[in-house]
């Protein structure tokens, strides 16, 4: 047995420490990505092997938050994949505009880039004012961010391409504030979007929306946890809600997958269906 | 001298990678009996029907390697453009959209690491032209594990740094050109435990 095959057992005791001490629980997460991010930050708490953060995990549970943080490491962008979100505008948004109020939840928030850039596109399609985007991720440092809603300029800058890529009319810039090299958003879009802490392994439905926008976090899960996360997702929409995956992401392997339609196979973007799982 | 069997080639490859990979890929018989991995870095923007493009002049089918998909025996996978490419215990596809690695994503390293965590000795991996030092790591991860690896020769590398940086670290069993590199896959690969 190699170094190798003793991590594989760490991480197995790892994962079991931090659901039965912490009630988190990522057995369902993909096993290569959870190995990586586990072994990973054995440099910031100074230890060598997995195994000696056993003792942190259980003993230390002043550490837990950043554990959790690097479990989840919070990447995104504003307008990632630019013909999602013109597709969105074009094949999504007139279905939408045909509900006198909208709710839209976005699962897996990060640090608030994707909700934000929903919010934009339903500002330059009309809708905003109608609209109330709920913003969902289990990484709290993340939420803190995305809840202050300010970026470096210069990312701004690089996002402003995307932006443009996507359909969008304004220069993106104007969506912001921007002072000392950072921007701000918007009051105006900042008051459509609610960030709230939920963890999809664990936690249930919290209201009933028209879509739901959920892109490169299933890609963490097993199928098992797939599943559980699209019968979620079936119950949170209303009928013919959408749902809006990243773009390599597919439902075809989960059972719960059967309730949703294809709108744009390509671009993975679906449709609640009448019929149950 | 016996090697524990081979089960999966994985390549990397970046700047002049394409062209490298149209010499490689359809060199390999069409009975080729393992599963074929590639991680080429893209600038982004570039075409994203990178399987298609393989494809010509390959008798072996080229697809993107999908999340949950199973490794097939003949088949070359290749990674998808901006996602790291992992490879789970029961041997299916899982991406990753976590930042960069060495200014990329794919990232070479990740996908050879985690080949080698999987399969241990049983990785063959190839590492070609490019202009960063991607893939340095991930070789001397398969070394670890008691995986073979070949390196293109620098000196025929349309980028070299990316090879050079790679056997500076020592690992390589044979630095090779390309059109020996193919000889030498398919005797490992082919012949050994047939
Ligand atoms: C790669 S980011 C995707 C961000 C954004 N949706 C995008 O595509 O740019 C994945 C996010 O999923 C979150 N996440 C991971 N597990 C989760 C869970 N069980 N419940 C809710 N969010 C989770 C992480 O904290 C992280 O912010």
């Amino acid at each position: 047995m190699d170094k190798s095959d003793i991590e594989t057992i760490e991480i197995d005791l790892f994962v079991e420490a931090m659901a039965r001490r912490h009630g988190y629980d990522f057995r369902h997460y993909a096993k290569a990505s959870l190995r990586r991010r586990v072994a990973g930050m054995l440099d910031a708490l100074g230890c060598t092997t997995v195994a000696e953060m056993l003792p942190l995990i259980l003993h230390q549970p002043e550490l837990l938050p950043s554990i959790l943080s690097n479990l989840s490491v919070p990447v995104t962008e504003m307008f990632r994949d630019p013909p999602v979100f013109k597709a969105l505008r074009t094949e999504v948004i007139p279905v939408l505009a045909t509900y006198p109020r909208l709710n839209i939840w976005q699962a897996g928030c990060a640090t608030g880039e994707e909700a934000y850039s929903l919010a934009i596109l339903l500002a330059e399609t009309g809708l905003l004012e109608r609209s109330q985007i709920y913003a969902t991720d289990i990484n709290d440092a993340a939420l803190a961010k995305a809840e202050e809603g300010i970026y470096p300029a210069e990312i701004i800058t690089k996002y402003a391409e995307s932006h443009r890529l996507a359909g969008g009319s304004l220069d993106l810039q104007s969506y912001f504030s921007m002072a000392y090299g950072f921007g701000k958003i918007d009051p105006a879009i900042r008051a459509h979007v609610s960030f709230a802490h939920h963890n999809l392994v664990a936690d249930g439905v919290f209201c009933e929306v028209n879509m739901i926008v959920c892109r490169n976090v299933m890609i963490y899960f097993d199928t098992l946890l797939q599943n559980r996360v699209l019968d979620l997702f079936g119950q949170s929409l209303v009928r013919n809600g959408f749902l809006c995956l990243g773009s390599r992401e597919n439902v075809a392997f989960a059972a719960a997958g059967r309730q949703f339609a294809t709108v744009n196979k390509i671009l993975r973007i679906y449709k609640k269906t009448g019929g149950e799982a | 001298m016996t090697h524990h069997p081979l089960e999966v080639v994985v390549i990397g490859c970046s700047a002049g990678g394409i062209e490298a990979l149209h010499t490689l890929l359809p060199a390999l018989p069409p009975d080729f009996p393992l599963p074929v991995v590639v991680v080429i870095h893209l600038s982004s923007g570039a075409p994203t029907l990178l399987p298609q493009v393989l494809q010509t002049g390959c008798t072996l089918p080229v697809i993107e390697a999908e999340e949950r998909q199973p490794l097939r025996p003949g088949c070359i996978h290749v990674a998808a453009p901006d996602y790291h490419l992992l490879i789970e215990p029961d041997h299916t596809f899982a991406l990753s959209a976590d930042a960069k690695v060495n200014n990329s994503r794919p990232a070479i390293d990740l996908t050879f690491i985690s080949a080698a965590e999987v399969w241990g000795a049983g990785v063959l991996a190839i590492l070609l032209t490019g202009a960063s030092a991607d893939g340095a790591r991930g070789m001397q991860a398969v070394k670890a594990r008691g995986g073979i690896c070949i390196v293109q020769d620098p000196a025929t590398a349309q980028a070299p740094a990316m090879p050079a940086a790679a056997i500076a670290t020592g690992v390589a069993d044979h630095i090779a050109k390309l059109d020996e590199i193919t000889g030498i896959v398919v005797s490992l690969c082919c012949i050994s435990d047939r």
